[in-house]
C-alpha cells in the first residue's frame, strides 16, 4: 500500500496537469484561434456591432407580431440560459396534459381562426429549455397570425422563412428547422 | 419509423462497425507496447512521467498490486474533486463566484466522476466553477476511463499468458492510454465540436438584449435577502421584467469531447448534449454519439488481437451489436408513435417533411425523434449516460428500453474497458454452463475454467442486480426516498428504479425529474457507484492473476469453440437469460404498467 503511494501521487498530479491544464489549455487556444465565433457562443451582432443573442440559444416570445419557439421549461423565466432544463415531465404525468391544454389555448386565442391541427413541437417543451429551432410545420402553423399583426402578405412571410431555414446537415442528418430568433430579428429588420 | 430514421441509424452502426479495426488495431499496439505513430512526439513525455514518478516500466505486477495501485490511484481523484468543489469558491477561474459545494453533493460527484459513472445531482452551469470542471471532473474523465482500459488490458494479459504471476505495470497501463489513446482522440474530437459551435472560453457568462421583454413572478425578496411570506406561510410574488438573457458559457468542448469517449457522460451544462452550446448540430450530435460506442467497440477488436484471434473479438461485437440494434428498433418507434393523451387533443404528431412529429415533450428539434431515441440506446448500451433528451419524458417503452440495456449490466458495449471486461465475465458463465450440458471441462480461449473463476464471475455479474434491487427497494420504503419522486403513480418508481440502475452500473444517465441532490440519494447513489465500480475490478483482477498462472490447454474435439455465430447466440442468451429474469418483476411494475395505462386511457 505504502509503496504505491508516491508513484500514485506523482502520477495524479502530473496527469492532473496534462488533462486538467496543458488539453484544456490547447483546445481553448485552438479554437479560439480557428473558430474565434463559434468557440465563443456564436454571438450574432446588430447593425452597430454590439451582441445581440446567440445564434444557438432560443428567445421567449409572446406577441402575436412574432414567430413563437418552443415552450421552456426553465425557472423562475423561460428561456433562462444560465440554468437549462427541461420539464421531466412523464407521458402520463396530467401536469403534461394541463400545460399543453393551456399552450393550445394560448395559441388559439392570438389566431382564433385557426383550425389546423397544432404541430407536437409548438406545444411541448424542449429538452434543454433553450432550443432555438421549430419545425417547419410549426412555423407554417403561426404564418397567418404573424401576417395579420403585421399586414404582411404570406409570399413574403414564406420567403422569410425559408431563408431561416436550415436543412438536414448533408442532406440526411438530424431534422429540418427553422432558427426562431433570427426569424425574428430578420421580420423586424424590415419594419 | 420514417425512411430517413431508417437512413440515419443505418449510417451510425456502419460508420460504427468501419472505425472497430483500426482503432483496435492501434490500442492493441498501446498495450502490446510495439512502437506507434506517436511514440516520435510523446515518448519523451513517457518516459519522463516514469522517470519523475521512479517507477520502471518493465517491471511487471501481481494483480494485488496492480488492483492496490489502481485503489490508491483512484482514491485520490475521488479526494482531488472533493476538495475542489469544497473549496472553489476560494479558487480561481471562478467568474460567476460560485460557492462551495454541500458535503452530501460533494461526495456524490466525487464518486460518481471517478468510478467513471458521471451522475449529477446538479446542474453544471449554475454549481461547477471553470477550474472544477477543468481540475477535477476533466481530470477524472481521463482518469476513471483509463483505469477501466488497464484492468481490460490486464485481464487480457492473463489469457495470453501461461504460469506467470504478474498481470502488466498499472502506472504503465494508466500513461499510456491516457496519452496515446485518450488524449489524441479528445484533441480531434474537441476541435471538431468547437468548429461545430460547442463553446470553449475562459470568460464569465454572456449578457446578450432580448427582442422582447419577459415578464415572470419571483418570491419578494424582504430586506435581509430572505424570501417574504404572507400570513399563510406561502412566499409573496413579484412580477419582474427581464430585457436580457445571461449566456451560461465556458471551457465544454475540451470537456465535452472526454466525456463523449470515456463513457463518462457527464455534461458540461445541465441538460448535458441536449443545450445547444455542447451540441449544436445534427454532425456535432453523430459525432458525439459515434464517440459513445467507438472505443467499447473497438477493444473488441482490440481483444481479439491481443489474444492471437481477431475471430475472438467479432464474436463478441456480433452479440453486443445484435442487442444494441434491436433494442434501437424498440426505443425508435416507441417514440415515433407520440403521446396518445396529445392526439386526443387535437395535436399533430404524425411524422412528415416538415415536422419530426412524435413524443417531443423534452426533445430538441434539431435532433428529432430518430437521434433522441438512438441517442438514449447507444449511451445506455455503453455506460456514457450523457443525454441529447429527457429520459424522463420518454414514452414508457421508449424509457424501458435505456432502463433494461443498463440493468443488463453495461455489457453491451459497456464502459470503455469495463464493458468488455464485463462481458468476458458472461463468456466464462456461457462456456461453464454449456461445459455442464456436454459434460467437459470449460475452457475459454485455451484456460481451463474452474470454481476459482467462476466464483469471481458470479461476483462480477451479481453485485450490480443487488445494489438496483436493494437499492430501490429501500428507498421506496423509506419517506426520504420517496419525497424525491417528481412524476405521480407507476412513472415515479420507474424514476427511482432509473436511478438506481444508472448508479449500480456506473451509467449517469437520469430520469432527472427525480430530486437527487438529497443527503439521502446522495449517499445511496454514491454507495452504490463505488460497490459496482470496485466490487467488480477487485474479482475481475483476481481471474486475470489466476488466469495468467495457469498452463495453457490445447484446443480438443471437446472444445467448445467460441468464435462461432452458435457461441454468440449462447452469450446473447446468458447476458438475457440474467438480466430478464431479474428485472422483469421490478420492469412489469414501472413501464409496463405505465404502458398499459397510457394506451389503456385512449
Amino acid at each position: 500500500m505504502i509503496k504505491h503511494l508516491k508513484p500514485a501521487i506523482i502520477l495524479f498530479v502530473l496527469l492532473t496537469l496534462l488533462t486538467g491544464v496543458i488539453y484544456p489549455a490547447i483546445v481553448t487556444g485552438l479554437a479560439q484561434l480557428l473558430f474565434p465565433y463559434q468557440a465563443g457562443g456564436s454571438i450574432i451582432t446588430d447593425g452597430r456591432g454590439n451582441p445581440a443573442g446567440s445564434s444557438l440559444i432560443g428567445q421567449h416570445f409572446s406577441s402575436p407580431g412574432h414567430f413563437w419557439g418552443r415552450p421552456s421549461a426553465t425557472a423562475p423565466l423561460p428561456y433562462n440560459a444560465a440554468a437549462s432544463s427541461g420539464s421531466n415531465l412523464g407521458p402520463t404525468n396530467p401536469a403534461l396534459i394541463d400545460a399543453v391544454k393551456a399552450r393550445i389555448l394560448a395559441l388559439k386565442e392570438a389566431d382564433p381562426g385557426n383550425k389546423t391541427p397544432i404541430p407536437v413541437d409548438l406545444i411541448t417543451a424542449s429538452a434543454s429549455g433553450l432550443d432555438p429551432h421549430i419545425s417547419p410545420a410549426a412555423a407554417d402553423y403561426q404564418i397567418n397570425r404573424v401576417a395579420k399583426a403585421r399586414n404582411m402578405k404570406l409570399e413574403q412571410l414564406r420567403a422569410l422563412i425559408d431563408a431561416n431555414t436550415e436543412p438536414r446537415q448533408w442532406g440526411f442528418l438530424g431534422e429540418p428547422r427553422v432558427n426562431v430568433l433570427a426569424l425574428n430579428q430578420a421580420l423586424d429588420a424590415i419594419r | 419509423m420514417t425512411t430517413n430514421s431508417f437512413f440515419q441509424i443505418t449510417f451510425y452502426v456502419a460508420a460504427l462497425l468501419a472505425l472497430v479495426k483500426p482503432l483496435g488495431w492501434y490500442m492493441a499496439k498501446v498495450y502490446e507496447n510495439e512502437p506507434v505513430i506517436l511514440n516520435r512526439f510523446l515518448l519523451p513525455v513517457e518516459t519522463l512521467i516514469y522517470r519523475l514518478c521512479g517507477v520502471n516500466p518493465k517491471e511487471e505486477m501481481r494483480w494485488t498490486d496492480y488492483a492496490l495501485g489502481l485503489l490508491v490511484f483512484n482514491l485520490l481523484g475521488a479526494l482531488a474533486v472533493f476538495a475542489l468543489q469544497r473549496l472553489q469558491a476560494t479558487l480561481p477561474f471562478n467568474p460567476q463566484n460560485l460557492p462551495g459545494v454541500s458535503p452530501d453533493s460533494s461526495f456524490n460527484t466525487a464518486v460518481s466522476f471517478a468510478t467513471n459513472t458521471n451522475w449529477q445531482d446538479y446542474g453544471g452551469e449554475t454549481t461547477m466553477s471553470y477550474l472544477t470542471q477543468m481540475l477535477g471532473l476533466t481530470v477524472q474523465n481521463f482518469a476513471s476511463a483509463a483505469t477501466g482500459m488497464a484492468v481490460l488490458a490486464a485481464l487480457i494479459r492473463g489469457f495470453i499468458r501461461r504460469n506467470m504471476d504478474t498481470i502488466g505495470n498499472f502506472w504503465v497501463d494508466l500513461t499510456r492510454t491516457v496519452i496515446y489513446i485518450l488524449m489524441p482522440l479528445s484533441l480531434i474530437l474537441a476541435l471538431l465540436l468547437a468548429g461545430q459551435g460547442v463553446v470553449q472560453t475562459l470568460k464569465p457568462y454572456q449578457t446578450v438584449p432580448m427582442v422582447e421583454t419577459v415578464r415572470y413572478e419571483q418570491p419578494k425578496p424582504g430586506a435581509d435577502g430572505v424570501a417574504l411570506r404572507d400570513a399563510a406561510g406561502e412566499p409573496v410574488m413579484e412580477t419582474v421584467e427581464a430585457k436580457e438573457q445571461i449566456l451560461a458559457v465556458g471551457p465544454a468542448a475540451s470537456q465535452v469531447a472526454i466525456k463523449q469517449l470515456g463513457t463518462n457522460g457527464g455534461g458540461f451544462f445541465n441538460v448535458n448534449s441536449a443545450h445547444p452550446l455542447e451540441n449544436p448540430t445534427p454532425l456535432s450530435n453523430f459525432l458525439e454519439m459515434l464517440s459513445i460506442l467507438l472505443i467499447p467497440g473497438a477493444l473488441c477488436y482490440t481483444f481479439g488481437m491481443m489474444v492471437g484471434d481477431t475471430r475472438q473479438g467479432w464474436a463478441i461485437l456480433a452479440a453486443m451489436t445484435l442487442v444494441l440494434v434491436a433494442l434501437i428498433f424498440v426505443a425508435v418507434p416507441a417514440e415515433q408513435s407520440g403521446n396518445p393523451a396529445l392526439t386526443s387533443l387535437g395535436i399533430d404528431q404524425t411524422a412528415s417533411i416538415s415536422q419530426s412529429g412524435g413524443n417531443m415533450e423534452g426533445k430538441e428539434t434539431r435532433f428529432g425523434i430518430a437521434n433522441s431515441a438512438l441517442w438514449a440506446v447507444a449511451t445506455t448500451a455503453a455506460s456514457n449516460g450523457s443525454v441529447n433528451s429527457m429520459h424522463d419524458s420518454f414514452t414508457p417503452i421508449g424509457g424501458m428500453a435505456p432502463m433494461w440495456l443498463m440493468q443488463l449490466g453495461e455489457v453491451i458495449f459497456g464502459g470503455v474497458g469495463s464493458g468488455l471486461y464485463g462481458m468476458i465475465m458472461f463468456a466464462i458463465v456461457a462456456v461453464f454452463v454449456s461445459g455442464l450440458m456436454i459434460g467437459r471441462t470449460p475452457e475459454y480461449l485455451g484456460k481451463k475454467i474452474e470454481a476459482y473463476e467462476m466464483k469471481m464471475a458470479a461476483i462480477v455479474i451479481l453485485i450490480p442486480p443487488l445494489l438496483v434491487l436493494g437499492g430501490t427497494a429501500l428507498s421506496v420504503l423509506t419517506g426520504a426516498g420517496k419525497a424525491s419522486v417528481f412524476n405521480p403513480g407507476a412513472h415515479g418508481f420507474s424514476e427511482v428504479l432509473y436511478a438506481l440502475s444508472s448508479a449500480g452500473n456506473n451509467n449517469g444517465s437520469a430520469f432527472a425529474g427525480l430530486s437527487a441532490n438529497t443527503p439521502f440519494y446522495n449517499t445511496l447513489l454514491g454507495m452504490a457507484m463505488l460497490f459496482s465500480r470496485f466490487w467488480l475490478i477487485v474479482p475481475v483482477l483476481a481471474i486475470a492473476g489466476s488466469l495468467a498462472a495457469k498452463k495453457t490447454v490445447p484446443a480438443g474435439p471437446g472444445t467448445l469453440p467460441t468464435h462461432t455465430p452458435l457461441f454468440v447466440v449462447l452469450l446473447i442468451g446468458t447476458v438475457l437469460m440474467v438480466g430478464a429474469l431479474t428485472f422483469v418483476p421490478a420492469l412489469a411494475l414501472g413501464p409496463v404498467v405505465e404502458h398499459l395505462q397510457m394506451t389503456g386511457a385512449k
